[in-house]
């Protein structure tokens, strides 16, 4: 141990020590008592930037958009009691959708711990199912280790959200700082190696094939650019479709003539045949999520399915899979390449080129397809505001965020991807309110690029108070409301299952969201009818500011294809643009959400 | 295949080795509360030296994929070192300890007394009125016991739940 192990500093100070140790370099947090000596500790040094947001779930949210577009742990800072509990929404979202996140929060000193003390929650309690792991530091002399096991828990396995619960007087009280420790840790050893009798047995079953589809997840993204990389090496090896999901997109590129798409309840027509009709399915970092799978006896019937998970239980949990394979996707997919190229066995690639035959007619259906009429003052078409601004930004590489309702599935669908970590939205919970502070975070990550969040009218409303987070760092954060005037997605589905009762969806009284963003120093642009919406979009990209553009689409349009809750992959229905096949709503499929 | 393959419920004893620290069994309470997972009896106790790991035991039932499910979810907390399904991994041992207290007179009482005999309980306190018994076995055996103490008086018991181990030189 070297000299300066030896004096003691703050519980503050050593906190931050270890932060640096870990590499941080921004955190997002909201000031009170409990964390006051951070706050100090903050002060006094230039290392650690601090971004003040305005509310504390906007804080892991834009945390969120830092990690998932950089690949590093995001981290949060807020206060005990209201500042703990408000933050609980992110913490959760984090955890459904695998986002490596430490969240620091205050306590009140431990002798007051279950007192009831002002501003004291039982925060360890209340976070328990709402983290990958939490701890409360009782000892100062725990602090430095805690701080460095929260960091190595979040981002590897399956990364999630770690909480670091601090007594108010384990911030004050000296406490020694320790490195890291080497060798890991003592009871949690994520498995990253694939086991090679597996891949090997996975080769085998690909290479016999006649119909394989890959079904790529956002496990994908969590092993990084190169897991990506390997991912179009071997799509490109096999010749197999590839499908993603929504986490997914950006893993494996649009533009790839083998991409189908996304899969699921708004995926494409092709991507979700291919999914029913395959023989050899490969999951590839992907949880069979129920929007993904429908209905479970129904789901790709007849398939042999290969799933690589680095999380085991998330392998045979909602379907059986042939070739289990627990290990880090990038690994596997190395270990695949390599099998593959070593494998003497020749594939039968006269039935793959049938197989694509049958995927073409499928895609030829062009199940996104809609109607955008160019007639002066027609109105817009949500897919068409998408399309435009995906044409008139993709020479930017943008980072885009998105709320939660239609406009994120037609986000999904009409924005194309062709890099990883470029998309940022809340999958596995889906909270409104998650796409500004994410684009925040982003922003703050690469303050050169081009920024967006595509947002309901709805959903902006949930976190709008983070406008005064962009104009105090002068964040160009780009806000791109498709604003149908209703909650779209609660619209959609009341139209389709509970008879047209639009029971509290219609989006009553809003603000003049030109005004709204003037009032917090951005700019405010609108666009009314078709013959606007190029230029919003073009005075929007060219704007260095934070701007706010209302773009007043079709109210009624709803997000097809569709797969309904507890349907088939082949009961999909198809939009107005094509002669429906109704798929029948089964009363069980009327509980799901 | 599909979905759950075997419908088939099951009992299981599962031993999981933790890190003894605070939080742990809510951890674990929580897991199988949160995935509406049976507990049919739950133990706990530090088992080393130095306390610092403990051993839950747990009796659940589900089926094969469930059991399944259940063993890989207590894997991925960070405080588990191994997780064991001791009813399938080999023959083990099972074990709990109950003590009972029979309230009654008479020729009830002898019978009850006579009934302990046979069952190897011990009489641990009694009264003229009452009796407690202190009975080690393998559940059935102190449910067939708690059966026959129904009629005669029965009037509380307390049961530590399971405590398990394999067989032979196997440890978890
Ligand atoms: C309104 C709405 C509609 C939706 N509609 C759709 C839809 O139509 N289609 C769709 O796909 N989704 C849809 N979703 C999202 C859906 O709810 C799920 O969030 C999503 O399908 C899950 O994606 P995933 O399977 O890729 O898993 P993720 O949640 O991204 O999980 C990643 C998986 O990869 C594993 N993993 C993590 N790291 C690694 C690693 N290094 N190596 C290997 N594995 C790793 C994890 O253990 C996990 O199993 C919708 C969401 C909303 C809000
Ligand atoms: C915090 C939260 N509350 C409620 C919901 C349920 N919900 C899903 S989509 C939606 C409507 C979103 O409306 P809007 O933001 O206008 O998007 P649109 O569907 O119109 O594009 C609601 C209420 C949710 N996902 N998150
Ligand atoms: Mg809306």
């Amino acid at each position: 141990m070297n000299a300066v192990n030896t004096t003691a500093t703050s519980g503050a100070e050593t906190l931050l020590r270890a932060l640096k140790a870990q590499g941080v370099e921004v955190i997002f947090g909201y000031p009170g008592g409990a964390v006051l000596p951070i706050y100090d500790a903050l002060f006094q040094q230039n290392a650690i930037r601090h971004i003040l947001v305005r509310h504390e779930q906007a804080a892991v949210h834009a945390a969120e958009g830092y990690a998932r577009s950089t690949g590093k742990v995001g981290v949060v800072l807020v206060t005990s009691g209201p500042g703990a509990t408000n933050a609980v929404t992110g913490l959760v979202d984090a955890l459904m959708d695998s986002i490596p996140i430490v969240c620091l929060t205050g306590q009140v000193p431990t002798h007051l711990i279950g007192n009831d003390a002002f501003q004291e929650a039982d925060t360890t309690g209340i976070t328990r199912q709402a983290t990958k792991h939490n701890y409360l530091v009782k000892r100062s002399e725990d602090l430095a280790r805690i701080v460095h096991e929260a960091f190595l828990v979040a981002r590897t396995g399956r990364p999630g959200p770690v909480l670091v619960d601090l007594p108010k007087d384990i911030l004050i009280n000296p406490a020694l700082y320790t490195e890291p420790a080497t060798g890991g840790h003592r009871s949690y050893r994520p498995r990253t190696e694939p086991d090679p009798a597996r891949i090997a047995e996975a080769v085998r079953m690909i290479k016999a094939a006649k119909r394989p589809v890959f079904y790529t997840g956002g496990g994908i993204i969590n092993a990084g650019p190169q897991a990506a990389e390997l991912l179009i090496e071997f799509a490109q090896l096999t010749g197999a479709p590839v499908t993603s999901t929504l986490m997914g997109l950006g893993a494996f590129p649009a533009s790839n003539p083998a991409f189908l798409g996304m899969l699921g309840m708004h995926g494409t027509y092709e991507a979700n045949l291919a999914m029913h009709g395959c023989d050899v399915m490969v999951n590839l970092g992907a949880r069979f999520d129920d929007r993904v799978t429908g209905r479970l006896n129904a789901f790709a019937p007849g398939s042999k399915k290969i799933q690589v998970d680095i999380d085991p239980s998330n392998i045979n949990k909602n379907i059986v899979v042939d070739v289990p394979i627990v290990g880090d996707a990038a690994l596997a997919l190395r270990a695949l390449i390599d099998a593959w190229k070593r494998d003497t066995a020749r594939q039968d690639r006269s039935a793959l080129a049938d197989w694509w035959r049958r995927i073409e007619v499928w895609r030829a259906k062009d199940s996104l397809k809609f109607t955008q009429s160019f007639k002066k003052g027609a109105t817009i078409k949500p897919q068409h505001a998408i399309k435009r601004l995906w044409e008139m930004t993709r020479e930017r590489e943008a980072f885009i965020t998105t709320e939660v309702g239609q406009h994120q599935m037609w986000a999904a669908q009409h924005y194309r991807f062709d890099k990883p970590n470029r998309w940022m939205t809340s999958g596995g919970l889906g909270t409104m309110g998650y796409g500004l502070p994410a684009a925040m975070g982003v922003q703050i990550a690469h303050p050169d690029a081009l920024v967006i969040d595509i947002a309901g009218e709805a959903s902006i409303l949930m976190n709008i108070q983070e406008m005064g987070t962009l104009a105090q760092y002068r964040l160009p954060v780009k806000i791109f409301i498709l604003n149908n005037e209703y909650m779209g997605m609660v619209r959609q589905w009341q139209e389709l299952l509970h008879g047209g009762r639009y029971s509290e969806s219609y989006s009553a009284a809003l603000p003049d969201f030109v005004k709204l963003a003037e009032s917090f120093h951005a700019v405010g642009l609108r666009a009314s009818t078709i013959d606007e919406l190029d230029g919003v979009i073009a005075a929007m990209i060219a704007s260095d500011r934070p701007v706010i553009a209302d773009i007043h689409v079709d109210p009624k349009e709803n997000c097809f294809p569709m797969i309904p809750s507890g349907a088939a992959h082949n009961e999909m229905i198809l939009g107005p643009e094509h002669e429906s096949e109704a798929a029948g709503i089964t009363d069980e499929g009327l509980v799901l959400v | 295949m599909n979905a759950i393959v075997e419908q088939h419920l099951r009992s299981a004893t599962i031993s999981v080795l933790v890190e003894n620290e605070s939080g742990v069994l809510a951890r674990v309470i929580g897991l199988f509360s949160g995935r509406g997972y049976n507990i049919d009896s739950l133990t706990v106790a530090p088992v080393e030296d130095d306390r610092r790991k403990s051993r839950i035991t747990i009796v659940t039932s589900g089926t094969d994929l469930v059991i399944e499910q259940i063993k890989a979810q207590l894997d991925r907390l960070v405080p588990v070192y191994r997780v064991s399904d001791l009813s399938r991994e080999g023959p083990h041992l099972a074990r709990e300890l109950a003590l009972i207290k029979v309230i009654g007179a008479g020729d009830k009482r002898l019978e009850a007394l006579r009934l302990a005999d046979a069952f190897r309980a011990r009489v641990i306190d009694a009264t003229t009125e009452s009796f407690v018994f202190e009975l080690t076995g393998a559940t059935d055996k102190l449910d067939a016991f708690l059966d026959l103490m129904r009629p005669l008086g029965l009037a509380e018991v307390s049961r530590t739940g399971v405590a398990a181990i394999a067989r032979g030189t196997r440890t978890i």
